[in-house]
């Protein structure tokens, strides 16, 4: 069922592709194939190869249960908070924070998540800011 | 002879001091990398591309830093593969075999060196079949015009599905999301926006760097929050190394083994899309035809540990070849190396050659540095790397995913990349699942605007004219090697596939009895 899913949103993909593909603007100066032909031949391998899903899908694949699920949803809503307001908080803090919360996730014990992450953070600082001389994002704290 | 002094050219390039460090540096890392399970070379060299570039290393530096990595990588998979019998990567799978029973048999330190040893013969023999195949490619590359590069590109995509997946529909799948991905952008030929929705951002096209990153180590990240391995750590199951050196006359007894098999290997290699689980599978697979009289194969014997591991590490090496000739790479890692090349504005294939042999040779020459170092390394030092084995998945992948961000974070310092890489996490996490492979999605979005090019190149040359593209000779002959190679893993890749896991089951049965 999994395949058969995937072959259908691969398949919508595909047509909204070529839809899109069709609605490019031509310039008035253009080669003897224009912009149009290329992503055309590729949304009909990508529909084409759908279909062959849809038609003969694999056995599915083993799904996590819904907390499972929950886990990795929460992790993707962290990394995408920390990418939001690492500019905000300044690398080593929003570091510290993520790199804490993917720590006891994972099944560290809350304490010693804190001082793991913190020391994933402060450790990457000094190698690529001391070190290296990489420009990380600078916080109100000037880190 | 003029091969000689080239390569001695790229000596000079190579023997700098900074040049010396960034191999040593990036022969420790790979090596970590590779002894880490989960973490192979693709995944590697994804995390420090982003890092080699925000250092500012000028093209040569930079590529002999990463080849470090690879090949440090590609030796680094054998260690837990002894040690725990659990693969570093797909291509050590083949080295548990008789690598975990020798280490049972309280012999883990002679396996470690002997297929320290092993990886240096392959990847030493690979390096001179490099040099040696690699000009005549180039030689009969350069009579490639626009037509038969579609089509190399074409056969590149077809033959790469083989054994990466067993469905080539899910490959075809994942070629054309890579290739509709590098559309996205200002269409370099009219200047014509193409799917950019009126998103600025999107106007330069997607930066493949922000997606290798994220398809291959954040998705890695979402795989062991999911399942929780974080505790798997290495501290339970515990093997004592034992005795480091192996005896001179069991290196003897195994020198056919690697010389055979490195040639085996390194074919393996050269292959579009084989690469190097092929090498050792086929290697391993001739060695127990050719040499397995008693049948000790699969019991600790030291030739099914040489075997594999020469195979594996000459095909890494024997993948190089098309990379370099004809920009098109043999295996997945290699296409995470023709990303660091495009994103160093060196364009791979024949002009190459000609026109920047010291980026080439200095490669190669770094090939070699880095080959004596790994060996230098790995038997003296194999004690330390077997220790990174002790840090649990539970610090480490934060860590990786921290130095993910701060890579691409170092490149363009926008949150609207890191928000883009997350996307490729989940993206590259959900096609995990579903087995689709992720190579062909990198190679589109790596080759997709050059395959277009050459395209629109072919037919506008010929006035409009479609049936340009199936004209000569050379051109046909890829069309029907790219048909070829779709069709055949239809019919093998299935068997092939099944086979490698039952005799990693079969052995797993025999050393638990």
């Amino acid at each position: 069922m999994s395949d058969r899913i995937f072959g259908v949103v691969g398949l919508l993909l595909a047509l909204g592709y070529a839809w899109a593909a069709l609605n490019i603007e031509e310039s008035f100066l253009s080669d003897a194939v224009g912009p149009k032909a290329f992503p055309l031949i590729i949304a009909t391998v990508l529909g084409l190869a759908s279909i062959a899903i849809i038609v003969k899908p694999d056995a599915a694949p083993e799904w996590p249960s819904l907390m499972r699920f929950v886990e990795v949803g929460a992790a993707i809503v962290v990394m995408i908070l920390y990418a939001i307001f690492l500019p905000e908080l300044g690398f080593v803090i929003a570091t510290a924070l993520a790199a804490t919360y993917l720590t006891w996730r994972l099944g560290t014990r809350p304490l010693s998540s804190v001082v793991s992450g913190s020391l994933t953070s402060l450790g990457i600082y000094a190698v690529f800011h001391l070190v290296l001389g990489l420009s990380l994002a600078k916080g109100p704290l000037g880190f | 002879m003029e091969t000689l002094s080239s390569l001695a050219d790229g000596f000079v390039i190579a023997l700098t001091w900074q040049n010396l460090l960034l191999a040593l540096l990036g022969c420790f890392l790979g090596t970590m990398m590779g002894a880490l399970p989960g973490l192979g070379p693709s995944n590697g060299v994804a995390i420090l591309i982003p890092l080699a570039f925000t250092l500012g290393l000028g093209a040569t530096p930079a590529l002999i830093l990463l080849t470090s990595v690879y090949y440090g990588a590609m030796y680094g998979g054998r260690i837990s593969s002894i040690l725990l019998n659990i693969p570093g990567d797909e291509p050590a799978m083949m080295t548990c075999l008789d690598g975990y029973p020798m280490a049972k048999a309280g012999r883990a330190g002679e396996a470690l060196a002997l297929s320290g040893i092993a990886s240096f013969v392959g990847a030493f023999l690979a390096t001179w079949g490099l040099i040696l195949l690699a000009p005549q490619l180039v030689k009969i590359a350069l009579l490639f015009g626009p037509a038969e590069y579609f089509a190399l590109f074409t056969l590149a995509f077809a033959t790469l599905g083989g054994v990466a997946s067993t469905n080539q529909a899910k490959t075809a799948i994942a070629a054309a999301l890579g290739i509709g991905l590098a559309t996205v952008g200002v269409d370099t030929q009219t200047g014509v926006p193409r799917f950019t929705f009126g998103e600025v951002h999107l106007y330069d096209g997607i930066d493949f760097l922000v997606a290798i990153v994220g398809l291959f180590a954040l998705s890695e990240v979402f795989l062991f929050l999911e399942h929780r391995h974080g505790n798997a750590d290495a501290a339970g199951h515990k093997v004592s190394v034992g005795r480091m050196m192996p005896s001179f006359s069991l290196i003897r007894s195994c020198t056919p083994t690697m010389l055979r098999t490195s040639f085996l290997g390194f074919i393996a290699g050269v292959l579009p899309g084989a690469g190097a689980s092929l090498g050792s599978f086929i290697s391993y697979t001739m060695e127990k035809k050719l040499v397995d009289k008693e049948g000790t194969f699969g019991t600790g014997d030291p030739r099914g540990v040489a075997a594999p591991e020469a195979g594996n590490n000459a095909a890494a090496g024997g993948a190089l070849v098309p990379m370099l000739a004809l920009g098109v790479p043999g295996s997945g890692t290699t296409a995470v190396l023709l990303a660091v090349l495009l994103a160093l504005n060196i364009t791979p294939g024949p002009l190459l050659f000609t026109q920047q042999p010291d980026v080439v040779w200095g490669l190669i020459a770094a090939l070699f540095i880095a080959n004596f170092m790994l060996l230098a390394m790995n038997i003296p030092m194999i004690g330390l790397f077997t220790r990174v084995l002790l840090i649990p998945p539970r610090i480490l992948m934060p860590i990786v995913a921290m130095v993910s961000f701060v890579g691409i974070y170092g490149i363009s310092g926008s949150s609207f990349d890191l928000l883009v890489m997350i996307g490729f996490g989940v993206m590259g996490w959900i096609l995990r699942k579903l087995d689709v492979p992720l190579v062909p999605i990198i190679l589109g979005t790596l080759l997709g605007n050059a395959m277009e090019n050459n395209l629109r190149r072919a037919i506008t040359i010929d006035n409009g004219n479609w049936w340009t593209l199936v004209d000569s000779p050379l051109s046909l002959t890829l069309w029907a090697l790219a048909l070829i190679g779709f069709v055949l893993p239809i019919i093998f890749g299935r068997v092939l596939k099944a086979r490698m896991k039952h005799m990693k089951k079969d052995e797993e049965g025999a050393t638990i009895d």
